[in-house]
């Protein structure tokens, strides 16, 4: 069984102060998460404040490399199929994503993917991942 | 201090209708509360208590108790999805134990078959929930969420999605005697298989049914309990507890079942291999399998072997479970479980069950709910009941 990848709509993405500095770097081709600057956690989602002390959190570049924690090729809830996952970053958080750009019928876990952007409705860049080659 | 027989259930109800299209949620409300209270033998003023969770209309229980006539002492509107109303039997067991009400009404109600609700849409959440941001442009469904959680656990642990069929073979064996139930047609391990695949793993069949209804549950203080005709069904112990994300530390392989389970079997003074009867809530097959791992009835990871060959059939295996048909064949009304969980585990422990499914000499139940998603955030609440 094969199922390509296609684009789907994406909505428009939702900018308040917690994901505008996000946002501001999805658009220049980079991922960020955030770090508590007193405990040094990395967390994700990311939040103003950490979720592991409450302390101050400042925004860090991630390598947008790591490998799917598990996926699932969504087929029935609209007319394109998609493949939704959890990536566990290189830096050691797990964020919720798509996999995009090859046949979704491949992806499975343990894989490893690196970041790639794709525009939502409004144009805001939104982080997706796809398996290395080889 | 504990509520271990500091309070009963005296009451309870779940409405026959799985559509209902030309009537108000307020209205199946009100129904739900005259069927419990009538069941109970108490009367609409013997309440003092309320308790109901956003299936209600209106804003918490204000809108709710104003419609039903009630003057209540004490109210909770906590909401934590299906498993809210366990949570519920819990919060009034405590109310009661410190004197706050003696007559504690839970009511559940809602319409999405009729409102054209789906596990394939987007879940509506309300502005300003901090996690929307960063999932909806990926996605996130109902039965998805459920769906990451159940590939996780065939990777780490095996389980196969012929394990996971005989979760809905065990549902449907029972519904076939339940006339209220919206499917009651039995169904084989490879039925489930057949029917179309949603969103990998689970197919059409491994989802729980979208109804119409609602259920009531009337709890109160022993000495009334006692002066009711009803049988008396004490409760012994409940937890509670919400697991998410984990700070980004995503880790699909438990449901908050882990943690609210130990609790209330702490409280109640009990271990799994003592419980004779389970409602466990089953949105999705994978749900239960998860659930009856984290309760302690098997090893973590061998669920899929615990629940395979009829185990959870009545009357077949070692845990009869969900003797109602469950959500998945029988009722899921406002997409929240956990209502009807605790009902059918009462006819049980009251031995109401339809004779074909009674647990022989029921004395000890448990109830276990889920509420939100699995895969992303979630609320768990576990109860355990005995027959006086």
């Amino acid at each position: 069984m094969t199922t390509m990848y296609q684009d789907r709509p994406l909505g428009a993405g939702v900018h308040d102060p917690a994901t505008e500095p996000f946002f501001a770097a999805t658009a220049n081709g980079s991922l960020r998460i955030k770090l508590c600057v007193s405990c040094r956690k990395p967390h994700w989602y990311p939040r103003p404040l950490c979720p592991y002390c409450l302390g101050d959190t400042e925004w860090s570049d991630a390598a947008g490399k790591g490998v799917i924690y598990s996926v699932s090729v969504t087929r029935r809830a609209g007319p394109i199929p998609y493949a939704i996952a959890y990536v566990r970053l290189d830096e050691g958080v797990t964020m919720l994503s798509n996999i995009v750009d090859c046949d979704l019928d491949s992806v499975c876990i343990g894989q490893r993917v690196h970041v790639v952007f794709k525009p939502a409705d409004d144009g805001t860049m939104i982080p997706m991942f796809a398996p290395d080659q080889g | 201090m504990s509520i271990r027989r500091k309070a009963c259930i005296t009451g309870a109800y779940e409405h026959p209708t799985r559509k209902a299209p030309d009537k108000t949620v307020a209205q199946l409300h009100a129904e739900c509360a005259r069927g419990a209270l009538e069941d109970a033998g108490l009367r609409l003023e013997d309440v003092d208590g309320y308790f109901c969770a956003g299936d209600a209309p209106g804003l918490g229980a204000n809108s709710m108790a104003d419609y039903l006539g009630l003057r209540p002492r004490h109210v909770d509107s906590t909401d934590t999805g299906g498993s809210a109303y366990l949570v519920h039997v819990s919060h009034a067991a405590q109310a009661i134990a410190m004197g706050k009400c003696d007559v504690a009404l839970i009511t559940l109600a809602g319409r999405p078959r009729s409102e054209g609700s789906s596990g394939v849409a987007p879940r509506l959440t309300g502005a300003g929930t901090p996690d929307v941001p960063w999932e909806a442009p990926y996605a996130p469904v109902t039965v998805n969420m459920y769906a990451l959680a159940a590939n996780r656990h065939m990777h780490e642990y095996g389980t196969t999605s012929e394990q996971l069929a005989w979760i809905k073979v065990a549902a449907a064996t029972h519904a076939q005697y339940n006339p209220n139930a919206m499917l009651r047609e039995p169904v084989t391990v490879d039925d489930v298989l057949a029917s179309p695949m949603i969103s990998d793993p689970l197919h059409r069949l491994d989802c729980c049914v979208v109804s119409d209804g609602g259920g009531a549950l009337v709890v109160v203080r022993p000495e009334i309990a006692r002066s009711l005709k009803r049988p008396v069904v004490n409760i012994l112990g409940a937890g509670e507890a919400i697991k998410g994300q984990l700070n980004g530390q995503v880790d699909l392989t438990f449901s908050g079942a882990a943690w609210s389970g130990p609790r209330a079997f702490e409280e109640a003074g009990v271990k799994p291999s003592d419980i004779q009867y389970a409602s466990i809530y089953d949105s999705f097959t994978i749900t239960v399998l998860m659930q009856i791992e984290d309760l302690g009835f098997c090893e973590k990871g061998k669920g899929g072997r615990f629940v395979a060959d009829g185990n959870l059939i009545s009357g077949v295996g070692k845990l009869p479970f969900n003797t109602d048909g469950g959500g998945l064949c029988n009722n899921h009304p406002a997409n929240r479980g956990g209502m009807t969980k605790v009902i059918e585990a009462v006819r049980q422990l009251r031995g109401e069950a339809h004779p074909k499914v009674q647990v022989a000499h029921c004395g000890l139940a448990l109830a276990q709910g889920t509420g939100g998603l699995l895969g992303s955030r979630h609320g768990s609440a576990t109860l355990i009941m005995e027959r006086a």
